[in-house]
């Protein structure tokens, strides 16, 4: 009776529509009719060979892996910078994590503006001749994606490198820096080793995190210049409601969810495996 | 000697590194380098917000001919705001997202909670040990591949979106698997049986026992998850884009993409639609912070 509602809810919205799903992609539904004709693989088929999906697919790809990178090198120098004992640390951690706590939705359109107005007016007052928004070229708008992706996450990861630096026991770098290990040897050999759950949970948190990008997709590029920026998510999200293509957009899906299955195994792969012990 | 590492002295006098036994020039000098850099940094992520606020204070010819200037050439306005607050409906949006937040945080506190103080203190019940093994295995399930069913059977067959309690129970529905994750670390590892048996023998059935004993004491775990997902809660777009239909049951996520889409040529009343969608979440923060740095820490450390 305790575990009740919480059971017939996540069965109610996760695993039944999770079966269901299995089923539709199976099927050739136009989203309409109650007759939703028996079609086999062939959605599997045809997203197989969907160049689109898997070009969205691969710009995900590169799109997280920089975005990841760059993300967690910001935040543990930002983290480094807020655990070092100055005035004022605590105001430094809390004001870094602000973009967390708006919608991709909002922040894109902040961005936007920022993109095509004030860096365009920036760009014009210093090289004085017109110049074009970054967002409308394919290049541009991808750098636009990751440098705002980056900006929004350091600040959510790098508390977690924070709670890592304090988890570490200041004893242990100290003796090593008193057996005469240099403050950057301390730092490689020591702390970092220390920290390892915090790297693997913010290298994963934040590759799903961008693998699964759409809020921010939606309302910074919209998928644009000409269908330069669609990342999977977005891909899948039209295909099934704006193309009405149901089975092949379920079917693609589900291929995004074997890649982050994938992803999340590794997760614990890596977790499990050589925790160093202090 | 600048204000700054006046400041900076001030802070190693005060003596935030006690343990350091060195806390000489060199120090004073590193901290007021960090200092500087962190400083420098705040600005640029915060330029962003900035350039909103600057913005939103004119008109809309001043914002395309000098987006830069911190007031525009007819000088400063508030006309930008009661137009941009009726045309987006504002406090029906806010009081729609304000429901739906704080019912489905509350529902996924208290769901949780219970779900898993029972998995926890019946290792040996299956159905339990079943539902707790799919919960943690559903957390890699990406939303993409849950929506068109979910708009097919809710829709589709049950004729029942477009209603904010069937978004709410949607939120909990996807939310409980990380919150019992949570709360059931939390129990096993922090609410000793010997209170509950303690409860027992003094004639508490386990329903107050829960209540009583073991809920108070997962304080801690119910801030973390609170602040967790009434962000969540809070931001989400896609799954109360796929329910929510008409207008007037909005939150303000769509609310800000819906009239974007209309509204994109009138920048000055998109400066203050977005400055209107990001300030309750911010005025609350400056009163939660600690809450929120602290419960995001922790929530990083369990989950």
């Amino acid at each position: 009776m305790f575990a009740g509602p919480a059971a017939i809810l996540f069965c109610a919205v996760v695993i039944v529509p999770f079966i269901y799903g299995l089923y539709l992609t199976l099927t050739n539904w136009d989203g309409i009719s109650n007759h939703k004709p028996f079609v086999g693989l062939s959605n599997y088929r045809q997203a197989f060979a969907d160049t689109a999906y898997w070009q969205a697919m691969g710009r995900t790809v590169i799109y997280s892996v920089i975005s990841v990178i760059l993300v967690n090198v910001v935040a543990f120098l930002l983290a480094y910078l807020v655990t070092s004992g100055i005035k004022g640390q605590n105001f430094f951690r809390a004001a870094f994590f602000i973009p967390n706590l708006i919608g991709g939705i909002v922040l894109g359109y902040v961005w936007k503006f920022v993109f095509n107005r004030a860096f365009v007016a920036i760009g014009e007052a210093v090289t004085s001749h017109t110049t074009s928004s970054l967002l409308s070229t394919p290049n541009g708008a991808m750098f636009c994606l990751i440098l705002v992706s980056v900006w929004q996450y350091a600040g959510y990861m790098m508390l977690i490198y924070v709670a890592g630096f304090m988890s570490v026991d200041q004893s242990l770098k100290e003796a090593a820096e008193i057996d005469g290990c240099s403050k950057a040897q301390a730092m490689v050999k020591v702390t970092i080793p220390l920290m390892r759950s915090s790297f693997v949970q913010c290298i994963f948190l934040s590759t799903t995190r961008c693998f699964m990008v759409y809020d921010l997709n939606l309302s910074l590029t919209k998928g644009e210049p000409f269908n330069s920026s669609v990342m999977a998510a977005m891909h899948v999200y039209n295909k099934a409601f704006v193309y009405k293509n149901y089975g092949v957009g379920q079917s693609e899906a589900l291929l995004l969810f074997v890649v982050c299955a994938v992803i999340g195994l590794l997760q614990v792969y890596f977790g499990k495996k050589g925790e160093v012990d202090a | 000697m600048s204000a700054a590492t006046k400041q900076m002295q001030a802070g190693a006098i005060q003596g935030e590194e006690p343990r350091r036994p060195k806390t000489g020039m060199g120090t004073r000098i590193g901290h007021g380098l960090v200092w500087l850099v962190l400083i420098v940094l705040l600005f640029a992520f915060l330029a962003p917000f900035l350039l909103v606020v600057i913005n939103v204070f004119k008109t809309k010819a001043d914002i395309t001919s000098k987006p830069l200037a911190l007031i525009g050439r007819h000088g400063f306005t508030l006309q930008n705001f009661p137009e941009a607050m009726e045309k987006m409906d504002f406090w029906t949006v806010l009081g729609n997202s304000l429901f739906v937040t704080i019912c489905a945080t509350i529902l996924t506190v208290l769901l949780s909670a219970m779900a898993a103080y029972v998995i926890v203190r019946n290792p040996t019940w299956k159905a339990g040990a079943i539902l707790f093994t799919l919960m943690v295995a559903s957390m890699v399930i990406p939303f993409q591949v849950i929506m068109v069913p979910l708009v097919s059977v809710y829709g589709g067959m049950l004729h029942v979106l477009n209603s904010r309690i069937t978004l709410i129970l949607m939120h909990v529905g996807f939310s409980v698997s990380l919150a019992t994750f949570m709360f059931h670390g939390a129990i096993k590892t922090n609410i000793p049986m010997e209170l509950e048996e303690a409860a027992e023998i003094d004639g508490c059935g386990k329903w107050r026992t829960f209540w009583r004993i073991v809920f108070p004491l997962l304080k801690p775990t119910v801030a973390t998850v609170t602040i967790i997902e009434a962000m969540a809660f809070w931001n989400d777009y896609l799954l109360p884009s796929l329910v929510l239909g008409r207008k007037e049951l909005y939150t303000i996520p769509i609310a800000t993409q819906v009239f974007y889409g209309t509204y994109s040529t009138d920048i000055g009343l998109v400066m203050a639609a977005l400055l209107l969608a990001m300030l309750p979440i911010l005025v609350l923060y400056v009163f939660l912070q600690r809450y929120v740095v602290e419960g995001v820490t922790s929530g990083a450390v369990k989950g």
